[in-house]
């Protein structure tokens, strides 16, 4: 794989706000990348300003091994879909894949072949002559990617684009952007503040907060060895548990010590992070560490498994959350009130001060 | 990559290289912002000038105002037009009120007919009920004998103006207060009925409140339109002098321009703080009503809705007398001795080749602003919305397509005359032709237009420009073939307005016609002031039969544009 978009030291303020602060990140050809934070984290700043559409305050951007930090959108080279569609209502479908294929003088025979083939590839084909109204919001998406790909761009720029789609045709049209994506090769970028979506299409994530870069990773460095507590929290469900660090790879939470791998200074107040399937309660096997046991104070039904808190003895007056399957709680009758032996997966805590 | 990353730490800001199409818009700005600055700004300072400056261009500051303030009979039309304005304002107002009340929130039957009727009057020149009302209670009029009886001797002076104006203010106050009423969040009345509320402590606790804001509006809209108005007090204010006739006398009549200037100035406050705080309270308006909010439908109660169907139908009944007496007595042969149908005012009007002209040079100018009006307001709403434009110059022309609201025609007709008669000015020329009236309706004009323009792209998805960039497709082409079309109909609407109000202005004009310029509604003050007060009724009604036409054609034009647009709007 090779370099295809460099960003070095961009910074964007409005006024006083600092909406990113010097982000830097290479981005490979034919890579799909998330950009992932809550909203008002400088994602969808950081792709408008890659598109061109908002200057940085300072900064250098590199495509393809060009300089492009000074160039209008009109001079890169990209698609781009918005989160609205943005098709333009009076043209026909047709007329909207071909709107920028029109401009660059391909001869009409041409572009209706490209039209009916981007249609096709969508998964649309013969609706050429329908106008957007007529469409589905899902279909209208769809066109609109076929409209950003019509001139066969080296950057494919998505905002938003599953945002005002409803959860089954959200779930749907993302995994079908990722095949699409696939069978081109055309590097992507996607904002979104979806985490789940992210996880799922994503070859790498930036998690963004407040206008930096908390974590470059593939979306499973992201969610198993989350660099921050801030991509803790936001990737996922998860523990939070006050702790005090101890010497030979331990940690003790209220009046029990725990075996863990971490290199925090013996002694330090720190926030032990454990994801709530990190609390295993089988297979437990006799002699093994990180052992306790707790008792169900709470159980919220969510489907084929359960979120459970429990409290325990062992952990003083801090409490747990723990996936358990439905069929588990069946089989050994658990309810509130039940006792159950839980083990902490030690290669799965993270410490963070 | 051995690409070194030096970042500039702090630097001058980050410019995007400007593409051709930037060019293009940016030029197209400044060519907007040049025409606002020369045929709105300027002017404006030309009145400031001549009135910090004696007859010889001397600077004196303040000495014109201290000399007006010294002249009684100057104080005493400053006082009459701040009283009259005043009592028009108090009578309006609540009339209007219950009008849009009843529109609003009763089940009363026939609505869109009162409404149709109440705004007729906007089709003719304000001065029309002026006309009427002499023809009502004038020195020969038919109801004469009424005005003892309510002890006045007679209509000429302040009544007339007061009565006339109550009618010609009465559509712009209507609007505002439907407006307002028709903003209602339906939820608050359904807990006020759940709480068992009683019907006038919702109204005063619900209702009332909720249109504050468009009380407020109306009354200041309709107190700056009666102060600023020219016509109606020219037709029938006798010997009764106000502000705005003062400075016609003042500039045309004694070519006193630096007093002329002051009393402009004083008609500019109050419609400067009219303007001020309209903006403060149509801020504060979108503020109240939230997305979530559901309708109001008013439920029948026949008392309520027997007693406002009365009240309109005593209204639109007034409002048609009005109008109906100067088109009954245009077509009468000669009032009031030989009331049989003639058409001897329109043809001494028409055939007289000095209305006949006028009419085609009314024609001329309203259909021009219709089309340049339209035409450069709508491209610069577009270029300031939707293009990459200098802050500074954005800035400067938002403020300008704004400030002509705020600018009453007969302020902005006088800084005309500073402005455009100054021998030195390379724009001399423009000076008492069809050109300059054409200019001075489409600036006096512009900032409703400007509204319109920007709600209409405000609507449109606002990443067009952003794609079409992408695509590599100038802005020009987008806005040929997407922003145009699906901006037809507010289109139509800004043309219709612009002709509709160039037909019938006069405030604005009254200072720039020339013989050769006359235009129609100039021809009625003329013809009112020879006694051919027939004539000047028969030129009225022909003024209004033109926007009634023309009204009708932009509507049938909207409805083509809606049929052949169907296809794509669902």
């Amino acid at each position: 794989m090779s370099t295809f978009l460099q960003l070095s030291g961009i910074r964007k303020t409005f006024g006083h706000f600092t909406a990113l602060e010097n982000v830097d990140l290479t981005i490979e050809q034919g890579e799909f990348v998330c950009f992932l934070g809550p909203s008002g984290c400088g994602k969808t700043t950081l792709l408008r300003i890659i598109a061109g559409l908002e200057a940085q305050t300072a900064g250098r951007i590199t495509q393809g091994g060009r300089d492009i930090s000074l160039l209008p959108p009109a001079q890169r080279d990209y698609g781009i879909v918005f989160q609205s569609y943005a098709l333009f209502p009076n043209l026909t479908v047709a007329d909207n894949v071909a709107y920028g294929l029109v401009n660059r003088k391909v001869p009409r025979a041409q572009a209706r072949q490209r039209v009916s083939e981007l249609v096709k590839l969508v998964g649309l084909p013969g609706s050429e002559d329908k106008y957007p109204a007529q469409l589905s919001g899902g279909q209208q998406q769809r066109i609109a990617i076929a409209r950003a790909l019509a001139t066969s761009p080296g950057l494919l720029l998505l905002d938003e684009p599953l945002s005002a789609l409803d959860a089954i045709v959200r779930v749907h049209l993302r995994s079908e952007i990722r095949s699409l994506q696939r069978k081109l090769g055309v590097t992507t970028i996607m904002v979104t503040h979806d985490q789940e979506e992210a996880l799922s299409v994503a070859d790498r994530i930036v998690v963004m907060n407040h206008g930096r870069i908390e974590q470059v990773g593939s979306p499973m460095q992201v969610y198993r060895e989350p660099a921050s507590p801030f991509v803790a929290d936001f990737v996922g469900r998860i523990n939070v548990v006050p702790a005090t660090a101890e010497a030979g790879g331990r940690v003790r939470v209220g009046p029990t010590s725990f075996e863990c791998a971490h290199d925090a200074a013996p002694g330090s107040a720190v926030k032990l992070y454990l994801r709530p399937e990190d609390v295993l309660a089988r297979p437990i096997a006799p002699g093994d560490s990180n052992v306790f046991d707790a008792v169900i104070e709470k159980i919220e039904f969510l489907g084929s498994y359960c979120l459970v808190r429990v409290n325990s003895p062992a952990l003083g007056e801090h409490r747990l959350t723990v996936y358990l399957s439905l069929n588990f709680l069946a089989e050994h009758a658990l309810e509130v009130g039940g006792r159950l032996p839980l083990r902490l997966m030690p290669e799965r805590i993270r410490l963070f001060a | 990559m051995s690409t070194a990353l030096t970042v500039p730490v702090s630097s001058a800001p980050v410019r995007l290289r400007a593409t051709a199409a930037d060019h293009v818009s940016a030029a197209a700005v400044v060519v907007v912002a040049l025409v606002l600055v020369a045929f709105l700004a300027l002017p404006l300072a030309a009145i400031a000038v001549q009135a910090l400056q004696d007859k010889d261009g001397r600077w004196v500051w303040l000495a014109n105002f201290v000399a007006y303030a010294q002249t009684p009979a100057l104080l005493e039309s400053l006082w009459n037009s701040i009283w009259v304005s005043a009592v028009v304002t108090l009578i309006a107002v609540p009339a209007a009120f219950v009008f849009a009340y009843a529109l609003t929130r009763s089940r009363m039957r026939f609505k869109p007919l009162f409404r149709g009727i109440t705004l007729v009057p906007l089709l003719a020149p304000s001065l029309l009920s002026a006309i009427s009302l002499i023809y009502w209670f004038g020195n020969q009029g038919v109801l004469k004998g009424w005005l003892a009886r309510v002890g006045l001797d007679q209509i000429y002076g302040a009544p007339g103006i007061v009565l006339a104006e109550c009618f010609a203010v009465f559509p712009h106050a209507l609007m505002i207060l439907v407006t307002a009423l028709t903003a209602a969040d339906g939820r608050l009345y359904e807990a006020a009925d759940a709480l068992g509320t009683r019907a006038w402590r919702r109204f005063f606790t619900i209702t009332l409140p909720g249109a504050k804001y468009g009380l407020i509006s109306a009354s200041l809209v309709v107190f700056t339109l009666v102060v600023t108005d020219f016509g109606i007090p020219k037709v029938i204010g006798g010997n009764f002098n106000v502000l705005a006739t003062d400075v016609f006398k003042l500039v045309i009549g004694q070519q006193d321009f630096q007093r002329g200037a002051v009393v402009a100035i004083l008609l500019l406050a109050p419609a400067v703080l009219t303007f001020a705080v309209d903006h403060f309270v149509s801020r504060r308006q979108t503020a109240m009503l939230t997305a979530r909010a559901v309708p109001h439908r008013p439920r029948r109660k026949p008392w309520r809705d027997g007693l406002l169907t009365a009240y309109c139908v005593v209204v639109a009944a007034l409002v048609l007398a009005m109008l109906g007496m100067a088109v009954f007595a245009s077509f009468a042969k000669f009032w009031p001795y030989d009331l049989s149908f003639s058409l001897r005012h329109y043809e001494l009007g028409l055939l007289d080749a000095e209305v006949g002209e006028g009419f085609v040079n009314s024609l001329t100018m309203a259909a021009g602003t219709a089309l340049f009006g339209t035409a450069l307001v709508f491209s610069g709403a577009y270029l300031l919305e939707k293009t990459r434009v200098p802050p500074l110059l954005r800035a400067l022309v938002r403020l300008l397509a704004m400030l002509p609201m705020a600018v009453p025609g007969l302020v902005l007709g006088l800084g005309y005359i500073f402005f455009f008669n100054e021998p030195h000015n390379p724009l001399n020329g423009l000076y008492h032709t069809m050109a300059l009236l054409t200019l001075c309706s489409i600036v006096h004009f512009y900032t409703t237009g400007h509204l319109t323009a920007v709600t209409a792209l405000k609507a449109m998805d606002a990443e067009f420009e952003a794609v079409s960039a992408s695509l590599k497709v100038p802005f020009y082409k987008t806005f040929w073939r997407v922003t145009l079309p699906i901006c037809q109909p507010a289109l139509v609407d800004m043309a219709r307005y612009f002709f509709v109000n160039a037909m019938t202005t006069i405030s604005a004009v009254v200072f720039l016609y020339s013989p050769d310029t006359k235009v129609a509604s100039i021809a009625i003050l003329n013809l009112d002031e020879a006694g051919e007060i027939g004539a000047a009724a028969a030129c009225a009604v022909l003024i209004a039969a033109a926007s009634a036409v023309a009204t009708f054609g932009f509507w049938l034009l909207a409805l083509w544009i809606e049929r052949r647009t169907q296809a794509w709007k669902n």
